[in-house]
């Protein structure tokens, strides 16, 4: 087992990758009550152009299949799993993002019970038609609840504008129409690919004794057969570096327009070897311009073209990346323009070396406060490691950073080409 | 259960809560000032929190002040309103990083008590009036929050079924304020409500983290003394009886209808049978184990959601479902069916062992987070009785079957709301 130091803030993660390929986080956390554990495979919406467990041949699958999958894995022949975990207090649930499913559960007690709970349900997957059939009203009015919030749609409309075949511009659920064709046989072919020991990590953090849980894994794993580990190919289509359309437009019933500006990464910029530095400055740049202590977003409060806030976001993986501001706007016009403005502008200016070390406080002291959450920890190191990217550089990237890196990686993140508007307007009259 | 240690300290003027653990790398500082719910002065107070935070004297500008919380290593601030039973709170947070993870720092926390100071006891204002305007931009903000709800579909259809349910109570007051009041209200009757806010309502102050529990108590009473003369007392809600079922169906441009039901239970905080009251709520619909969970949406496939949860403070229950719109009449009996299946002792030992294990569960994982830790004791000080949470999961475990259908009997439906797509369920 690895020892995963972070002297900084006194911390220590272990880790172990298993015979059968399966990589395992434990971080011990004894002032805690719970114990918070997560099964992660490296599969998420993105993936549904693939080449199957012992095959070559590329296979295509219905949109919102890895959402699906993640909803029928609780069911099983005796029944619920949900019903395992509560009658030990654990409460389970399950999420799908863009690239990752994950399953998982917090407990404050019977944690090596639950964790061998997770183990054992994630990987016995049970489908039949009529279980297949039943979940589909419930998908449907997960999907239709969605397609209601305007946060939702302004967020999937400015991933639309910006990309044009890659797969990240799918809704994460599908569609209805997608997941009524979804069969049991796609979701096996699915499962059988994904689900292998070698393509997942968990991660377990709280309060358990380390020597025990090891060994429970590791029994639990060394019982179990699997396929031979086989290399999974994935497409996501041909993408070009510019965005797709410079605008979008949506209209439904709100009230208040909504606006946000997009920024589509080149794939250049996606090198692991850059990830953590690449991420960090578009962090910084979104801190220093348009946070609340930012000189951008000022002047747009002053012009009156922002309500409140922003909404600031920046996701970077292997296959795409995308910065986002946004927020709600009585002029969704101007506010775009000027917000275009601002980010080209940022190529010409300097930063002054005052607000730089500013910004790094801040940052530093958010990287700290981070470790608070027992969630948010596993999920940030496990989200890394899908990435093959050491988390911990975090803190030596952040120390490292200097201005001028930061103005070389805005030179080159920033440009016309890469920007894209999307709006949510209230419907006309 | 490890212990939680508080140590309360009654001030003259104010309440300080002390919890000193080692579990988080920032030190949390809460303020909470508390007042009955009242129309005349509650949408001054909901802008508060607004004005407040575009500066002081010392950061003239919203972003000067954010600028110091940069300084102080990207410190968390914010200040927000809200309402608790039929009180209104205000409330201060500050969230800093402990000084010990940090090189070269020592006295950040302390920095931070003067900054909270700062923004508390300098706002921007002249001659007993806040910046005019500052207070005219900022009642703009609150006029677009107000108007935003309807935007929100859930939030919408909680608020529409309070206005319906409690018309008459102090209850279905709107925390968020009212979009009349906004042209009457200028710099000086909102600087009235801030003077009184801070030094009549009632404060507690809250320190969850990593500190020597005197020094604490010092640098608090140096940094936060300020002349106090606490006129207001919580208020505690009399319980209310429903008349018959009332039923509002309201249409917009929606694909997905929301059913959202209110009951009365007549059980507060306080009483001997709120913890009775608790497990009905995790049998009934507060957990995926729960009747509404599996039957709502597991075996009819009704909703993506269904659930219900409690008000404690003023002997409410609601139940949430998103559901399709011509599927009203059945998910609506479905509910109803819970309800009635409870008080008629339908509930296995299974269904109770799950719910006291989730409450019990739940109690813990609120002691992992500093956030969790002062509500949990705020709601002591809010609902009148104090109980450490070693006795709270105590109370839980032994509640009966037969204290479940009782408190189940006692609770009864008040009103109905309905939210439902313009078409009436046609595909859209």
């Amino acid at each position: 087992m690895k020892e995963l130091t972070i002297p900084r803030i006194n911390e220590t993660i272990y880790q172990e990758t298993l015979p059968n390929g399966l990589t395992v986080f434990y971080y011990p956390k004894e002032d805690f009550e719970k114990t918070f554990a997560i099964f992660s495979t490296n599969y998420g919406s993105i993936d549904q152009k693939f080449t199957p467990l012992n095959s070559d041949e590329f296979t295509q699958v219905p949109d919102g299949i890895a959402h699906f999958l993640e909803h029928k894995m609780f069911e099983k022949e005796d029944g619920d799993v949900f019903q395992h975990f509560s009658e030990r207090g654990a409460s389970a649930n399950a999420f799908t993002s863009f690239t990752q499913t994950a399953y998982l559960f917090s407990s404050t007690e019977d944690e090596e019970r639950n964790v061998e709970t997770l183990l054992d349900f994630v990987q016995d997957p049970y489908f039949t038609e009529q279980t297949v059939e039943k979940e589909k009203g419930i998908i449907e009015q997960e999907i239709r609840m969605y397609d209601d919030q305007s946060d939702w749609r302004l967020f999937f409309g400015t991933l639309q504008s910006m990309f044009e075949n890659h797969p990240v511009r799918i809704d994460i659920a599908g569609t209805v129409d997608s997941i009524y064709t979804i069969t049991r046989e796609d979701l096996y072919l699915c499962y059988e690919t994904f689900y292998h020991p070698s393509n997942m990590s968990l991660f377990v953090i709280g309060n358990f004794s380390l020597q025990e849980m090891a060994e429970l894994v590791r029994n639990n794993q060394a019982k179990k057969e699997f396929a031979p580990i086989d290399d999974i190919k994935r497409d996501y289509g041909e993408e070009k570096d510019p965005v797709f359309k410079k605008k979008e437009v949506i209209h439904m019933p709100v009230q208040t327009p909504k606006c946000m500006v997009g920024i589509k990464d080149k794939k250049e910029h996606l090198q692991t070897s850059e990830l953590l530095k690449n991420e960090l400055v578009r962090e910084l740049v979104m801190d220093l311009y348009f946070s609340k202590s930012g000189k951008y977003f000022e002047e747009l409060y002053n012009e009156g073209l922002v309500i409140e806030t922003l909404r600031l976001e920046s996701y970077m993986e292997k296959s795409f990346g995308v910065t986002m501001i946004g927020g709600r706007t009585l002029k969704p016009e101007e506010f775009s323009d000027r917000v275009i403005d601002m980010l080209l502008n940022l190529k010409n200016s300097t930063i002054s070396e005052e607000g730089f070390s500013r910004m790094k406080k801040r940052k530093y002291g958010e990287l700290i406060r981070d470790f608070n959450e027992l969630e948010g920890t596993a999920n940030q190191i496990i989200h890394y490691h899908d990435l093959s990217v050491d988390y911990r550089n975090i803190f030596e990237t952040l120390e490292n950073l200097t201005r001028d890196d930061m103005k070389k990686v805005i030179d080159g993140w920033i440009d016309q080409d890469q920007i894209t508007v999307c709006m949510v307007l209230p419907e006309e009259e | 259960m490890s212990q939680v240690t508080e140590q309360t300290i009654q001030k003259d003027d104010y309440s300080l809560h002390l919890f000193d653990t080692k579990k988080f790398k920032t030190n949390t500082i809460v303020l909470k000032f508390t007042r009955p719910l009242k129309r005349e002065n509650i949408t001054e107070r909901a802008l508060l929190p607004f004005v407040l935070q575009k500066g002081s004297e010392k950061y003239p500008t919203e972003r000067a002040l954010r600028q110091q919380l940069d300084e102080l290593y990207g410190a968390k601030f914010s200040i927000y309103g809200g309402k608790k039973g039929e009180n209104h709170i205000v409330t201060f947070i500050l969230d800093i990083p402990n000084e010990k993870f940090i090189k070269d720092e020592e006295t950040l926390t302390k920095e931070g008590l003067q900054f909270l100071s700062e923004v508390l006891t300098k706002p921007k204002a002249k001659n007993q009036a806040f910046d005019e305007t500052l207070v005219e931009k900022e009642k703009d903000t609150l006029k677009s929050k107000i108007q935003s709800i309807i935007d929100e579909k859930m939030q919408y259809a909680n608020m529409r079924l309070i206005d319906e349910m409690c018309e008459d109570e102090a209850f279905g007051i709107h925390a968020h304020g009212y979009l009349d009041d906004l042209p009457q209200l200028d710099g000086k009757s909102l600087y009235e409500t801030y003077q009184q806010m801070i030094t009549e309502d009632r404060l507690d102050v809250y320190v969850v983290g990593d500190f020597d529990n005197d020094q604490m108590e010092k640098d608090i009473e140096e940094n936060l003394s300020f002349s106090r003369n606490p006129q207001a007392s919580i208020y505690r809600s009399e319980s209310i009886l429903p008349k018959k079922v009332e039923t509002i169906t309201e249409k917009q441009k929606i694909q997905q209808a929301k059913l959202h039901m209110g009951f009365r239970t007549g059980v507060q905080f306080a009483d001997d049978n709120f913890p009775a009251l608790q497990v009905f709520n995790g049998i009934f619909g507060g957990y995926p184990h729960s009747k509404l969970f599996l039957n709502v949406r597991e075996k009819h496939s009704l909703a993506y959601y269904a659930a219900s949860r409690f008000e404690s403070n003023k002997g409410l229950l609601f139940v949430f479902s998103g559901i399709a719109p011509d599927k009203y009449d059945q998910a609506r009996e479905i509910i109803e069916a819970q309800h009635q299946a409870i008080s008629e002792g339908e509930i296995t030992d299974k269904e109770i062992d799950q719910t006291k294990k989730a409450i019990t569960n739940q109690l813990k994982e609120t002691l992992d987070r500093s956030t969790g830790i002062i509500d949990l004791f705020h709601q002591q000080v809010i609902g009148g009785k104090s109980e450490d949470p070693q006795a709270i999961a105590k109370a839980i475990q032994s509640v009966t079957k037969e204290d479940v259908i009782a408190v189940s009997k006692q609770i009864e439906l008040d009103t109905v709301y309905f939210l439902t797509a313009e078409n009436g369920g046609e595909e859209a």
